[in-house]
């Protein structure tokens, strides 16, 4: 933990096996994933090298140009009946499109769900090692983990490796004791709590048309509309942004997906409105 | 050399007793007194105060101390050794407070504080701690809890339980008298420390430190003076019960 370093406490669990007689061996038991409480770091970066600048180094002219895979819309906001999130599901790796068929959220536990935008990799294994932290914390303490921590445990692992290039733009939605919960991780360190959030590349088409649809008392029938609409439009802006949407809404006795609809069939539903 | 003590001391015997902690819990049956309770809406814990020399200052010498603003506890046997384990739970329950954003549950740092000491009798060149701890709180959701952990790193929650020198009297006393009525009020609760406390303790109400915790309230301990009022008005009890069994006698 944090504070056990910053109070010079040494950490119990060190590394086994190292020198005879010299060095006091602790028994340990290690496993392999990053742990609730410990200092260890998940992947071992090899000292003096700095990832984000090979990487970037990577993607000049002439070079192999390495393309993370990036472009999304994702969608949450908090309102009286519980929290709706909608997310897209296209994946591009450059200008190239390598699915149309993602599913970009993660489905922690029947109380939890996670979003992805940025890297997809970074995301998938992240969000899932935070699952694994989730379903760990609910055997060891016989209740459910909170929003709040869940989220928190997302940012500290992001802030382990701040600067080494990774890409991640999670929101972590959930129902605990505190009611309906919404934050916002990404690979900075970031972590908000708030009522509306919009990630990915088209997200400024999202934030438009959410913000002026958006009333704290809306029946559960326009919040879905809301949503449907705010990834429908970002998509159809948004060359990176694709594909279907898929709505889920968090309710206290746990989440619903709501849907899984083809944006193009909706965009031709709105174009009433539009030209 | 300092190869030589690189093996375990706490290794088992040929028929399957960890030695090193069970010296551990004779070393913790040699530390004074101290008995907790818990009530309704309130929990509390006494210690067996030790006369301090006549040169030492009184308030250096705590046996109950406060791991978080809704858990404290209190132990018996080697006060340095507590010391170690009352700042690593002093520091886990800040930690847990920044990662997961609520306070410790009783429970939670309990099981730390029993894990802690479980790793010091698998570990090679440490000696198990040796002492036995009372830790009391209030959850949350407003449920008062007390656990008792020892130095083997097993904890079980109890109503009321004591350790250290006396502990067993304590507990007999305890299990007769620990009744619904008896803890209806605060004020029983404590009463019910005291007399429990009593039992061991020499000399009265001036060699017990008492310390509570109501629900949504900080750590109270209490000043000599409450002490020995609540002890003069247990005699006064004692006096009137005694005098009634007599005229039931005479009639």
């Amino acid at each position: 933990m944090a504070l056990v370093e910053v109070s010079g406490l040494k950490p119990f669990s060190e590394p086994t096996g190292q020198f005879f007689g010299t060095r006091q061996t602790h028994l340990v038991d290690r496993p392999n994933h990053y742990s609730f409480g410990t200092s260890i770091p998940e992947f071992a970066v090899p000292v003096g090298e700095e990832p984000s600048g090979f990487l970037k180094s990577c993607n000049k002219d002439g070079g192999v140009c390495i393309d993370m895979n990036h472009g999304t819309t994702t969608l949450a906001f908090k309102f009286r009946h519980g929290v709706i999130v909608a997310v897209d599901s296209r994946a591009s790796a450059g200008r190239y499109l390598a699915s149309n068929d993602v599913n970009k959220v993660i489905e922690i536990n029947p109380y939890l769900l996670g979003t992805m935008s940025g890297s997809a990799a970074d995301c998938q294994y992240w969000e899932r090692l935070l699952a694994k932290e989730c379903r760990l914390y609910r055997l060891r303490n016989n209740h459910r983990i909170s929003v709040a921590a869940a989220s928190k445990l997302l940012c500290n692992m992001m802030l382990g490796y701040k600067g080494m290039g990774l890409s991640v733009g999670s929101m972590v939605c959930g129902w605990d004791k505190e009611g309906p919960g919404l934050y916002y991780v990404d690979e900075n360190g970031t972590r908000l709590s708030g009522r509306m959030f919009s990630t990915g590349c088209g997200n400024g088409y999202a934030y438009g048309v959410v913000d002026s649809g958006y009333r704290e008392d809306m029946t559960v029938e326009e919040a879905y509309e809301l949503g449907c609409r705010g990834i429908a439009h970002a998509t159809h802006r948004d060359a990176y942004s694709g594909g279907v949407v898929n709505m889920y809404h968090m309710q206290e006795d746990g989440w619903i997906k709501v849907c899984k609809e083809d944006v193009s069939q909706l965009i031709h539903r709105y174009k009433e409105g539009m030209f | 050399m300092a190869a030589r003590y690189d093996r375990a001391i706490t290794v088992f015997s040929p028929d399957g007793h960890l030695f090193q902690v069970e010296y551990a819990q004779e070393a913790v049956k040699k530390g004074s007194t101290a008995v907790g309770i818990r009530g309704k809406d309130i929990v509390v814990l006494g210690v067996e105060k030790k006369s301090v020399a006549k040169l030492q200052e009184e308030r250096t010498v705590r046996k109950i101390c406060a791991l978080d603003e809704h858990v404290c506890m209190a132990f018996a046997g080697l006060t340095a050794d507590a010391r170690i384990v009352i700042n690593r739970a002093r520091v886990e329950c800040q930690s847990h407070r920044l990662t997961v954003e609520d306070p410790v549950t009783v429970e939670y740092i309990t099981r730390y504080i029993a894990t802690l000491k479980q790793r010091y009798t698998q570990s090679n060149g440490r000696r198990p701690f040796g002492i036995s701890a009372l830790i009391v709180g209030f959850d949350y959701d407003g449920t008062p809890r007390l656990y008792q952990t020892d130095p083997s790193g097993t904890y079980h929650a109890w109503k009321a339980n004591a350790i250290g020198r006396s502990a067993k009297t304590v507990r007999e006393f305890l299990e007769k008298n620990y009744t619904e009525e008896s803890i209806t009020g605060d004020n029983e609760a404590i009463k019910l420390a005291i007399k429990a406390l009593l039992e061991v303790v020499q000399s009265g109400g001036k060699n017990i430190e008492l310390a509570v915790i109501r629900r949504n309230q900080p750590l109270k301990i209490l000043e000599s003076k409450e002490i020995e009022n609540l002890v003069a008005e247990i005699e006064k009890e004692k006096e009137e019960e005694a005098e009634k069994k007599k005229q039931k006698k005479s009639t």
